[in-house]
């Protein structure tokens, strides 16, 4: 499966360009599952871009681990979560110099909190190159109680943290790597539209 | 606020080519404060003609007591850093504009590289100054030809990351050991001739910098040239530019009304429409892209001129 | 003369009101019988004396009030102001011209004495007596630009410039319409203003934005925005909308001309000194349908302007659920008489 198209939106919602290879420049690639076939598809332009990468997988399948491995990066890690891979993404960045480029390749959400990471150390964003795979699942922040339901697939859902009801807006966050939810019965509580799929 | 009436209370002659001018207000009243890397423009009148140059304050701009530059004379330029030379005296008035800036330090960087030739560390003066005060990282690389002509050693503190680079010494700057192995979040600042400013951002590129990180001044005044004529639409009325004049000045000594900051084709202030063009525009300026350039559609009027036989400017 | 501040609340009970002098000096918005973005943009401070262009901060009967209502908001909500780390400079040059700007002009409210860096500000309507070291933040209770910002009516953007463009790296927000700080902070200006419908195509913000690229220290500018709320409420944050929201549905024919507020913001744009930024101050001003109508050109006029405006935009400025009631109520202002141009009442 390529990079996803999205449909034209407003100007806060990201997009991801695909990833290109920056030669001999130092490069930390973060990837989920689906977003390991992108590391594959890069390395498959130009293999010397793994002699400078430290490469992690995030959540991936071992057979997924072991195509990666077969590619000989410079270095290979493995997080079960974000949440586990969130020290060696903040170590890593925080060792890097300049010159170091960003690989996403994935989820929404694992491209959202990898480069909100990111800039927050200093790197600059156009030092970070995405490549969107797999699901189409975003990661939602409630503007009401802040609390962030991850994969969130159709419109309206339910906040995880509060219960509201809320409709998935495209504003984005680039700080927070999340996308905006907003209460959708609050001025008539109860009149709820129908649940949808989210759709690229 | 609007123009700034001052009082010349310093002259001195810091090498045979640069003198440093300092500017205070004639009640005592403070000056508007500034940024680092801010600039001002000096109003030179000279018989009917006002040129306007625009300087960088080398001063501290936390004090607003008084506004200081320092001036290289460009005896082929067209005439307003002689001025400034020969004409400027203790004790003279000068009117000068608030401060503008278009190089200012990036305050989220981790930390900076200041990178001067000859006559370009003057931005950096008052951003050392302003870097001291936020106690932020860096390092400044000053390169001159050799020690009788670098002004700036006047003007520099002794510091351990303050590094002076002559030529004439055999002491070249190298840009890539510069360059090379700076934290993340490094930016790096270059004001000077049009060849530092292209070999740092070649280095830069090579070593995989993005873009966002590479900043830079180029230091011009409007070049002379042969005299030629433009036409202003909205009036019809026809305005000839000098040899030693800008169009920018011609137009202001027409009384068009148009707008400016920088006055050295950097900040885009004073870009003009072409409505006709019957010629070569000669574009001297920073801003435009090479494809605009061609398309003779745009011009900046602070540093371009013209040869051939109409040009018709939105105005 | 001294100013009355009135004791009043923007929530709860909603004991807002103006009296007859705040209604004249009302910020009306509309300079002709129809509405569509502009950047209407002139320099500030400058107006008629009374008016709230008159003075570079405006300070009226509400000043107290307002600044209680933002204590409230911030006890609930403490991230309503933020200020990412490169961004305390700004709030320094924040901090310095609004105590200028306000010692200046209200001297009979405010006072600042300097000596270097050792500054002393009286605020007399807050009971405020404090001596600090500018640029110092440890002498201060909390960041510069929450510091001033409690004791300054309206929302504050500052603004770092960079890459041709404009962050929104810090700010105050407690009477929004409708935007959420704590989301946007650290977006560009187009980011930022992307939820706003239609004006991107039309370009409006890209000249927006190289107009604030070319403000400098010489000059400062406004321009007068607008939307509309039900009752006369400050804090109207995403954060809030659940709580607020029904509000919006309470509007009947008999309440609508004292419950409907228009709702005016006067934006300012500063260029700061030592950080280069560009700092946007927000200021909110409501009046109710009923006092706008006190103004027989102002009643006439909104008639028309909520009349043909565009359904996209009724949608985005919140009212179109209710501008039916709202028609009918203003229609009996509107005798079909011309009105004389420029925003001032006759």
């Amino acid at each position: 499966m390529p990079n996803a198209e999205f449909s034209p939106s407003i100007d806060s919602r990201p997009t991801y360009a695909g990833l290109v290879s920056q030669g001999a420049a130092h490069g930390i690639m973060v990837a989920d599952d689906a977003g390991a076939e992108a590391l594959c598809d890069l390395a498959g332009s130009d293999a010397s871009v793994m002699d400078h990468a430290h490469v992690l997988l995030v959540g991936a399948a071992a057979g997924t681990v072991a195509r990666i491995e077969a590619l000989k990066p410079r270095a290979l890690h493995g997080a079960p979560d974000l949440d586990a891979a969130t020290p060696l993404i903040k170590r890593l960045l925080s060792e890097a110099r300049m010159g170091t480029h960003l690989y996403l390749a994935g989820s929404e959400g694992l491209m959202g909190l990898v480069s909100a990471l990111a800039t927050a150390e200093g790197l600059p964003l156009d030092a970070i190159q995405m490549e969107h795979r797999g699901s189409i699942a975003r990661r939602m922040q409630c503007v009401h109680c802040k609390g962030i339901t991850e994969d969130v697939t159709t419109d309206p859902f339910i906040c995880s943290h509060c219960g509201l009801t809320l409709f998935v807006r495209d504003h984005f966050s680039r700080r927070l790597g999340v996308f905006q939810g907003v209460c959708v019965d609050a001025e008539a509580p109860g009149e709820v539209p129908e649940t949808q799929e989210i759709r690229a | 606020m609007s123009k700034l009436a001052l009082k010349v209370t310093a002259v001195e002659t810091l090498s045979p080519l640069v003198k440093r001018f300092r500017f205070e207000s004639p009640t005592g009243a403070p000056l508007p404060v500034f940024s680092g890397g801010a600039h001002i423009t000096v109003e030179m009148p000279e018989g009917e003609i006002v040129r306007r140059n625009s300087y960088s304050l080398i001063s501290d701009p936390y004090d607003g007591s008084g506004y200081e530059i320092a001036v290289r004379r460009e005896d082929r330029g067209r005439g307003g850093s002689r001025h400034m030379h020969t004409k400027v005296r203790e004790g003279d008035e000068i009117t000068v504009s608030a401060p503008a800036n278009h190089f200012q330090l990036d305050l989220r960087a981790r930390k900076h590289v200041l990178i001067a030739g000859g006559i370009g560390i003057t931005p950096f003066l008052s951003q050392l100054k302003q870097l001291g005060m936020e106690q932020k990282p860096f390092e400044l690389h000053y390169a001159a030809r050799s020690r009788e002509e670098a002004a700036g050693l006047k003007l520099l503190p002794g510091a351990a990351h303050i590094h002076i680079h002559i030529s004439d010494e055999g002491a070249r700057m190298d840009l890539g050991a510069i360059l090379d192995g700076q934290p993340l979040g490094t930016h790096v600042y270059t004001c000077g001739p049009d060849g530092l400013i292209t070999a740092v951002a070649d280095q830069a590129a090579r070593l995989g910098w993005p873009k966002t990180s590479v900043h830079s001044e180029a230091f011009t005044a409007p070049p002379p040239g042969e005299p030629f004529e433009v036409v202003v639409k909205s009036s019809g009325k026809t305005v000839t530019v000098k040899a030693d004049q800008s169009l920018l000045e011609a137009l202001e000594a027409a009384k068009v009304e148009i707008d400016y900051s920088c006055r050295g084709g950097a900040c885009g202030r004073c870009e003009t429409h072409v409505t006709a063009c019957d010629g070569r525009i000669l574009h001297n300026d920073h801003w435009l892209s090479e494809a605009e350039r061609a398309e003779q559609k745009t011009i900046m009027p602070c540093m371009s001129r013209f040869k051939g036989a109409r040009l018709e400017l939105d105005l | 003369m001294t100013m009355q501040f009135n004791e009043e609340s923007f929530r709860g009970d909603y004991t807002f009101r103006n009296s007859p002098a705040a209604i004249r000096r009302f910020p009306f918005p509309f300079d002709r019988d129809e509405y569509m973005y502009s950047v209407n943009i002139e320099q500030h401070p400058g107006g008629p004396e009374g008016s709230p262009f008159e003075f570079a901060f405006d300070v009226d009967e509400h000043y107290v009030a307002e600044m209680k209502d933002r204590e409230i908001t911030l006890a609930e909500d403490p991230m309503r102001c933020q200020s990412l780390p490169h961004m305390e400079l700004a709030g320094w040059d924040l901090l310095e011209l609004i105590m200028v700007s306000k010692a200046r002009d209200y001297p009979e409210l405010f006072k600042l004495s300097r000596d270097g860096n050792a500054w002393h500000w009286i605020n007399k309507p807050l009971g405020i007596d404090k001596k600090f070291t500018f640029l110092d933040p440890t002498t201060l209770p909390c960041g510069p630009l929450e510091y001033i910002t409690r004791q300054a009516q309206g929302d504050f953007a500052l603004l770092h410039e960079r890459e041709g463009n404009l962050w929104l790296d810090a700010g105050m927000v407690t009477s929004q319409a409708d935007w959420s700080l704590d989301f946007d902070v650290g977006m560009n200006f187009f980011e930022w203003h992307a939820p706003v419908p239609k004006a991107r195509k039309m370009g409006v913000f890209d000249k927006a934005l190289k107009f604030l690229l070319a403000v400098t220290q010489e000059k400062s500018y406004r321009r007068l925005n607008w939307t509309m709320t039900v009752n006369p409420r400050l804090d109207t944050s995403p954060e809030n909308y659940h709580k607020w929201g029904p509000e919006k549905r309470t509007i009947t024919p008999e309440n609508v001309g004292a419950k409907q507020f228009l709702r005016v913001e006067l934006q300012t744009f500063w260029r700061l000194p030592r950080s280069n930024a560009l700092a946007f101050p927000i200021r909110c001003y409501l009046c109710n349908l009923e006092d706008i109508a006190t103004q027989p050109k102002w009643g006439r006029r909104l008639h028309r302007v909520l009349r043909d405006i565009d359904p996209d935009l009724a949608e985005y400025k919140g009212f179109a659920v209710n501008q039916k009631v709202i028609l009918d109520y203003l229609s009996q202002f509107d005798d079909g008489a011309e009105t004389s141009p420029g925003i001032f009442p006759d």
